[in-house]
This record gives structure tokens, sequence and C-alpha cells, in this order.
């Protein structure tokens, strides 16, 4: 990865595009490389859907390396839902192969004069950037299939379907998976809206003739891969619930416990849980000749997706995860798989966040526009309103705070302006501290205090109490920013905050790659630096300390069955970020 | 007694997933787990009345345990 191509598509007579040397990119990736990069080169007061704003693609530090689980890829621009930084990572087969590639970095600037829809094809030898406005406003689905006829099945495609070319605010870039299903998406913050602004419909990434990235020390990276494939596979959460159940059985986990947002977040406990449960939705699967256990990328040891067939035992969608069977499901009184699978395919395929869009129709429903429960009602608002761009359809692609504007809604589950998911910060308080200071807007991936607060993984502080949440959260906010500079998927965190050797196998599949020495203190120190880089975008973009709260429902309404409210102070919040 | 006894993830596999199982007064949830055959330290998740406990902890008339491996997401 020692170059970066950037493209510019304000230039007069068309899109011109050039070559850099990588220079400190070279060994960094992910999160780091597209933070550092919106942070210099981002005004943080522009439109985000001006000229100004960048795209920015990076494939992970050990993507395209024999590295297991290396293959996520970020994306990095400002967002059209936060008005922050924002940082979008996803799995399928595009990181590895823009790493294989060379590239530490897809820079993509300015906006087109016109209407003209632009695809871009990245190869060994060049790079081709071409009008094609046959593909305006294709979805996802048909899109990739359109595609595949031209540039076969062995390329990696990244996309956005039509919420991104209307720049919906929760639109969401697509990567397509082994199998060339667009399945795996930037979700978060609005990437797609970026994309489309700048009148790009996909990125054809094709590495034929390319090899994986060669360590710097053959040995030592050979032996700890095989070591940190050996930890995750040991691990009860990576090597067996993963791989079984998919995310999805947490839908159990947190009913039971009483931090399942239910009804646009009314009450902890979903009576519809068991039946849309990760247990379920396996058995279901497997009925159906689906598959429970599936990898979004090549090299996935743990392999959380599955595929989910309809009645017929005809493809339907990806396994949906526990975030996307919430949001669409417990959160909208939904209790019906069918139903949520269904929205899962309309949200790929249309091309947004199902955090946000799930999160956006239940509080329509809490405005009144539908029942909670009706589920024939919510596949409608997906593939009549907003797949076809209509009024209702906009305000819903607009995002849960815009939904709950337009329908005067009081309860409305946002920071920042981005969707909350799917574990009440009354009943999970520490990661209530994450929703609230991430500088990402309300996530739970940026600091998964669920795990040391539900799961026991990891640690144990009592979920129920603000005792010992903000260093909890602040200590994963730090981890993550690392992680998620990797190219690691983010589920490797069980294993390693469980088993120091697995921890230890992590640096030195980093340190071997690289030729250097890494340490915990080194992986801390990156985490903080791009962390203070996107705090400062953020401060620069209008954010205060006001910024970094919940809605203030969560001090008013107690949440049953435990009767909390959220206890964490604004003055402890507001120590989170200690070291800046 | 009568206790709400529900099994989750691989525990329901030979067992059962929700049954209404009678013990003597006192008993502590390791007894449940070990009558169940669940390797202690397979147990990730022990939730009674939806707030977790500990192995030792005795139980009364009328509650819920919900056993859980360890498992995780996200
Ligand atoms: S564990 Fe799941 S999300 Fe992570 S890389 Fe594998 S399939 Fe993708």
């Amino acid at each position: 990865m020692d170059k970066i191509l950037r493209i510019n598509m304000s230039a007069a007579g068309g899109p011109t595009q050039s070559t850099e040397k990588a220079g400190e990119f070279a060994a960094l990736g992910g999160r780091a490389t597209t933070s550092t990069i919106v942070g210099n080169e981002v005004p943080p007061d522009c439109h985000p859907l001006s000229a100004d704003n960048k795209l920015v693609i990076a494939p992970g530090m050990l993507s395209g390396t024999a590295a297991a689980i290396s293959g996520r890829i970020s994306v990095g621009c400002k967002s059209p839902l936060t008005g922050g930084i924002k940082e979008s990572n996803a799995g399928g087969q595009a990181a590895q192969v823009l790493a294989r590639l060379g590239y530490a970095a897809v820079i993509i600037e300015g906006i087109p004069e016109g209407d003209d829809l632009y695809k871009i094809h990245i190869n060994k030898d060049r790079v081709e950037i071409s009008v094609d406005n046959s593909n305006k406003l294709l979805d996802n689905y048909p899109l990739i299939e359109k595609l595949q006829k031209e540039y076969g099945d062995k390329v990696a495609y990244m996309s956005i379907g039509s919420a991104g070319e209307r720049l919906m605010a929760s639109a969401s870039i697509a990567c397509t998976d082994p199998e060339l299903r667009p399945t795996r998406h930037c979700g978060r913050g609005g990437v797609g809206a970026v994309m489309g602004s700048k009148k790009i419909k996909v990125i054809i990434l094709d590495d034929a003739g390319c090899k994986n990235r060669p360590p710097q020390d053959a040995e030592r990276f050979k032996t700890a891969n095989r070591a940190f494939v050996e930890g995750i596979r040991k691990h009860p959460v990576s090597g067996e619930g993963l791989p079984a159940y998919g995310t999805n059985v947490l839908t159990n986990v947190l009913n039971e416990a009483g931090g399942y947002p239910t009804n646009n977040f009314k009450t902890g406990q979903f009576e519809g849980g068991t039946k849309i449960s990760g247990e379920s939705l396996a058995e279901l699967e497997i009925s159906r000749g689906g598959k429970a256990t599936h990898g979004c990328h090549r090299g996935c040891v743990i392999q959380c997706s599955g595929i989910y067939n309809d009645k017929d035992g005809k493809y339907l969608t990806k396994q949906p995860e526990y975030e996307t069977v919430w949001s669409h499901g417990g959160h909208c009184g939904i209790s019906d798989l069918d139903t949520i699978a269904t929205l899962d395919y309309w949200d790929d395929n249309v091309g947004v966040d199902t955090i946000e869009m799930g999160v956006a129709i239940g509080v329509a429903m809490d405005g009144g526009l539908l029942e909670f429960g009706d589920g024939v009602g919510a596949i409608n608002l997906l593939r009549d309103e907003v797949a076809k761009g209509t009024p209702l359809g906009r305000i819903l692609g607009g995002g849960a705070g815009m939904t709950g504007k337009a329908f005067g809604v009081t309860r409305v589950p946002v920071v920042k302006n981005q969707a909350l998911p799917a574990y009440d910060p009354r009943t999970v308080q520490g990661i209530g501290v994450t929703y609230a200071t991430s500088t990402q807007g309300a996530d739970h991936t940026a600091g998964y205090a669920v795990a040391t607060n539900i799961l026991k993984v990891g640690g144990d502080v009592d979920p129920l109490k603000p005792e010992g949440q903000i260093e909890l959260s602040r200590n994963l906010q730090i981890a993550t920013t690392a992680i998620d500079s990797t190219g690691l998927c983010l589920f490797i965190a069980f294993p390693i905050l469980d088993q120091p050797e697995t921890f230890q196998s992590m640096l030195d599949l980093l340190g071997g790659f690289y030729g250097i020495e890494m340490t915990g203190d080194d992986v801390a120190a990156l985490g903080q630096k791009v962390l203070t880089l996107e705090r400062k975008f953020n401060k620069d973009a209008g954010f205060g300390p006001e910024d970094d709260r919940l809605p203030s429902f969560f001090q008013t309404e107690k949440l049953p069955p435990h009767n909390l409210t959220f206890g964490v102070t604004d003055e402890e919040l507001d120590q989170l970020y200690n070291w800046d | 007694m009568q206790v709400n006894v529900k099994l989750f993830a691989s525990f329901q596999t030979g067992r059962f997933k929700q049954e209404f199982r009678d013990y003597p007064d006192q008993t502590q949830i390791g007894t449940v787990v070990r009558e169940l055959n669940i390797p202690e330290e397979e147990v990730g998740i022990l939730l009674l009345n939806a707030v977790h406990a500990k192995l030792d902890q005795p139980l009364s008339d009328g509650d819920l345990l919900a056993i859980f491996p360890l498992v995780g997401g996200g």
C-alpha cells in the first residue's frame, strides 16, 4: 500500500486522477487513515454534500495480507447525518482487493458539473473514470447483476443504490461479499449520500495479477497468524456462538436482561423476542436450505453471517444482523422473521443503513404513521416510499431525527442526529456513555461496553449502575479506534479481551508484517491520536459538550422492567476525553 | 418451590428451551446448573429475574432463571 489515488470530480473537462506516494499512510490504515485525511483536508464547516467534502476509502493495515479476518474497509468523510467526522466500515471483498492493488487510500474530491453518473474501474494497470448513465437509479442487486456481465465475477464492487443517488442522509455504500451479493454495507452516517453527491455510482476493484502484500518478517508473521487463528477458534464467542447463531444470539440475552428497546424505547422487553432470536433464525435458515454460518469476506475465520432463504427455498437476503433484527423487529413491535428479512433485503438493495432506517420507521410509528407491529406497512414504506424517493420516503431516508421532527415525536433516540442501536442505555449504562460521547454519534461499535456490562467478556461492570462506565467506555473507545485501523473485524475483540496470548498474537501480526515492535501502549496511543483529531474536527464543525449527551427522555422516563433512568451525569460524560 | 428455567443457544441442544421446574426451597443456582449437566465453566451469563446472578445465589418460588453460554455479537 505505497500509493494514494486522488480523483478530482470537479476538474474542468471531466474528472482527473493522480497518484501520489502514500508517505505516512503506508503503515497506517482504516479509520486512522480516513480520519487523518478528512481532518487534514476537509474544511470542518463545509456542507457535507458540497464539493469541499471528500470521500476517503482505506483498507486496513493488515488488509490484502495473509492475516486472518483482515478484510474490513473504512470510508471517511464529513457526515451528512451528523455534521461531524465519519468513519463507517464494512466487510466484503473490497478491502482485500484494494490493498492488493497497492492503494493505502482512494480520495475522491469535488463534484462534476451536469447530471452524468460515473463509474470508476481500478485494476493493476490503470484507473478508468467513465460516464455510464445506464446505471441511473438502479438499486444495488440489479446494478451488480448488470455490471457482472461487463466486469465478471472476479472483482469487488462498492456501490450506491437509489438512496445514495437521492442524497438521503441514511444512504450506505454496499460492498459485495465473496458471492458478489451487495450485502456488506458501510452503513452509518450517510456515506452513500456523499458518494452520490460526487456522482459516483460504483467503484469496480479488480486485483487480477496482484499478489498478497508480503510481510517484512515472514516467520514472525506466520507464527503470529497461526496463534491468532487458534485463539479466535478456541474462544466460545468467536469459535462457537457467532458461527452457530450469528450476532442475533443477542436478542434473547438483551431481552432477558431487560435492555432490549421495544416499541421505540418504551420498554426493555419484547414479547415476540424469542420468535426472532438468533436461535430461531438459525433453525429457520437451516430448515429452508440456507446457511447459518457464512463469511462476509474470504479469510474470515469466525463467519458470523448466514444465508436467509424465503419460504420456497430461494435466496432472499444474507442473515440479518442483530441490529437489523432489532431495528426492524422489536423496535417496531414486529416479530416475524420473513418480514424482517424482507426489510433487510430492501435496505441492502436501496442502500440505506438498517439501523437508521429501522429506527426511523419505529419513530414514525410512534408519531402515528403506522401501528407498532405493522410489518406489511413497514415493507410498504421501504419499497414504495424510500425506494421510489417520494416525499415521505425522503423524510424516512433522512434518518430518525428528521422523521421525529416531521411527525412531532418527542421520543427521538438519536445522538448527534444518529440513531441509537439495539441496547437501551438505561439498562446498559456503559453503552449509553459510548452513544453520548463517541465522535461518530450513537454507535455501539465505537466502544462496545455491552461486552463487559451484559456478556461478561473482558471483565464485569454492573450494567445497571453508572459507576465505572466512563473508564470502561473510554478504554474501549480507544482500543476500538485502533482495531478499526487494522482492518481486523471488531469481533476479534471477544478473544483478545479475554485471552492475553491472543492479544499478543495480534500485536505480533502487526509487528511481523511491518517489521517493528508493537506493544499494547502503541495500540492505545494510536487510538488516542485518532480520537483526538476526530474530536478536533467535530469541535471545529461546531460541536460542544452539549452534543455529548443522550436525549433527555433517558433521564426522565424510567424503563421497565428495571425502572431506571440513565444515571451517568453530564460532568462525568465530560471526563471521557481526559487526555486532550 | 417452582422456578421458571430458560436455556439458550447451545444449552438448548438435548435439553429444553423453557420449563417450570420444582426444587427444594433455597436451592442454589449452581445446583440447577449441575442437575442440567451444564459444565460450570461453560456458563457465560446467569440472569435471575433479569439481573446478573452468581452460582451460589439461592432461588425463591416463582423466580425466572435464564442460563446462557458465553455469547457475543454486536
Ligand atoms: S465475523 Fe462476521 S462481520 Fe466479521 S469478518 Fe467474519 S463474517 Fe464479517
